[in-house]
């Protein structure tokens, strides 16, 4: 490879590109959704408009369903042996259970971060940073500019430009994390599910994905899962609070953490339950 | 100030019976270890004692000689042999792993557990039993014993632990590794084959070859299948002699000169079967190693 002139590529070019359209990014409005696992009713007719380019949490108490929500919107949910779900989620206008969808193509446009930092223990820092492309087996023109631009992007690059060889597991818990979400973008995703993402990081690990949340806004729909409510307070634009499968209330942050319109929603924020 | 007693924290006479019943169960535990080792320790002792003197290079390069004279080797059986896990590798492998991938990634239900529990009796039945049933399939349907046959009974014996081993440690990759090729939007099939068994690549190559290590030694599957031969192998579809059934013969033959000769073979063979556990663990150990 000799010069490669730095094209913009879309919503990941390492510029952030000038936002003419004000709708580029995916929208998902959820309709009616319903998710089991085998008989337990874990998501009960869930409808919801997710706002495109700002951070959704979602909160409530454990086993409220918040991440088996989460997990529908790009269908792990259903990968769960004797899971099911019913109901549509709405992705630019196509329903993402249609039957002509195929998950795959789904989940390259919809991708996901999950609670442990999981990088491939067989693969190098780099490799996993192309670990959507390499596995899928799709030619990917320019490896090492997107190794770096998907590093730079979750403030990863100085710290390991210099050990890129290295296996992924030896890095801390936070830069796996950071890597995990290094391999995310780099797929090229629109939208970007979270599911409690600092729940096994430091205080100081998780400020770090928190201000890289904020950074990612202005390109990507991010959907947070957190059971952490400073978090959610900290680092979204609008939080969804729910409660035993359903959705109780989908607010901005900031009137769901003063002035909630429902009950239940105050008790929780307020620390009276769960 | 409270007086300061200084029994409080002393053993009672409870405490004393544990003490006393802990150090007579750790003894018992300890004993029982060294009376494992002590045949496992004796028996290599005599088989080197008796077969090392046995050794020299005509050994392994030299044809059995004819009844009556001495000297000649069992090159024949050691090449034989290695023949024999070669075929039952080729054979064995492919089917046996394939299965243990179906059991943990895609087999649910009532197929499933009829293939695991017909693994686990397969695994369970003598392997002459093994050996008579490839006899009737292929030797009978062939009109010979072959080094063939030979190779399907020895990877009989091997498929069942090969898939269960397989199935055990792909079930052992953390199910999130598999979620996060899933949620990059990799293909199922690419995700089991190049992530859930790249990752347990490792320990399924340490099963194989204590697989292959248990084959190795295996006598009673060859007798009705690849039989034996006192000279090189002509084919693969004609008997070829190996090191364990070279042994029987030589070891219950009336000659001294042959008895010796199969403690050398023995010893030869313990030594491959040892090679193979040595080579398992060091797979084994660099995998441990690359993860940390």
């Amino acid at each position: 490879m000799t010069t490669a002139p730095p094209v913009a590529r879309g919503p990941l070019s390492s510029e952030p590109p000038p936002l003419p359209d004000p709708e580029p990014v995916a929208r998902i409005q959820v309709r009616k959704l319903h998710a089991w696992f085998g008989g337990f009713h874990a998501v009960r007719d869930v409808s919801l408009d997710i706002p495109t380019r700002k951070v959704t949490a979602v909160i409530g108490p454990s086993g409220c369903g918040k991440s088996t929500f989460l997990r529908c919107l790009n269908r792990l949910h259903e990968l769960t042996p004797g899971a099911r779900a019913e109901g549509s989620v709405l992705l630019d206008g196509v329903d993402v259970y249609g039957r002509r969808v195929d998950p795959v193509v789904l989940r390259r446009r919809v991708g996901m971060v999950f609670q442990k930092p999981n990088p491939f223990p067989t693969m190098s820092i780099r490799d996993n940073v192309l670990a959507g492309h390499l596995l899928s087996g799709t030619r990917v023109p320019d490896p090492e500019a997107m190794v770096e631009r998907s590093l730079r992007q979750v403030a990863l690059w100085d710290e390991v430009k210099d050990k890129l060889d290295q296996s992924g597991m030896s890095l801390s818990g936070g830069q796996q994390q950071r890597l995990c979400i290094a391999r995310v973008l780099a797929v090229e995703p629109e939208v970007i599910l979270l599911d409690e993402p600092c729940s096994a990081l430091d205080p100081i690990a998780t400020a770090r994905i928190e201000e890289l949340l904020g950074e990612l806004e202005s390109r990507y729909t991010i959907v947070l899962v957190t059971h952490n409510m400073q978090q959610a307070a900290r680092t979204s634009d609008y939080t969804a609070f729910f409660y035993l499968g359903d959705l109780v209330e989908l607010d901005r942050t900031t009137t769901i953490f003063t002035n909630p319109k429902e009950r239940r929603t105050e008790d929780y924020v307020t620390g009276r339950f769960g | 100030m409270k007086p300061v007693r200084e029994d409080l924290l002393a053993a009672g006479p409870a405490e004393r019976r544990r003490h006393a019943r802990s150090l007579f169960f750790t003894a018992l535990c300890a004993i029982s270890a060294a009376i494992v080792l002590v045949p496992l320790g004796s028996i290599l002792l005599y088989v080197v004692e008796r077969g090392a003197s046995g050794l020299s290079w005509t050994f392994f390069t030299a044809l059995p000689k004819p009844v009556g004279e001495t000297g000649g080797g069992m090159g024949n059986a050691v090449a034989g042999s290695l023949v024999l896990i070669g075929l039952a590798c080729l054979f064995g492998l492919p089917v046996g792993v394939l299965a243990g991938v179906y059991l943990a990634e895609v087999g649910r239900g009532r197929l499933a557990a009829a293939i695991r529990f017909t693994a686990d009796v397969l695994a369970g039945v003598p392997s002459i039993t093994i050996g008579v049933f490839v006899y009737a399939l292929v030797v009978v349907s062939m009109r010979r014993f072959s080094a063939i046959a030979g190779g399907l009974a020895l990877a009989l014996v091997m498929i069942p632990t090969v898939t269960r081993t397989t199935e055990e440690l792909l079930r052992l990759v953390p199910p999130n590794l598999r979620e996060a090729a899933l949620g990059l939007g990799v293909p199922a099939w690419r995700t089991t084959v190049f992530v859930v068994l790249r990752t347990a690549a490792p320990g399924i190559a340490t099963g194989v070859m204590l697989a292959v290590a248990r084959v190795a030694g295996e006598t009673a599957p060859l007798l009705f299948t690849a039989m034996s031969s006192r000279y090189w192998a002509a084919g693969l579809d004609r008997p070829i002699a190996s090191l364990p059934v070279q042994i029987l013969t030589y070891a219950t033959s009336p000659y001294a000169d042959w008895q010796a000769q199969a403690w050398t073979g023995a010893l030869c063979l313990v030594a491959i079967v040892l090679v193979l556990n040595l080579a398992a663990r060091a797979v084994a150990a660099r995998s441990l190693g690359a993860r940390r």
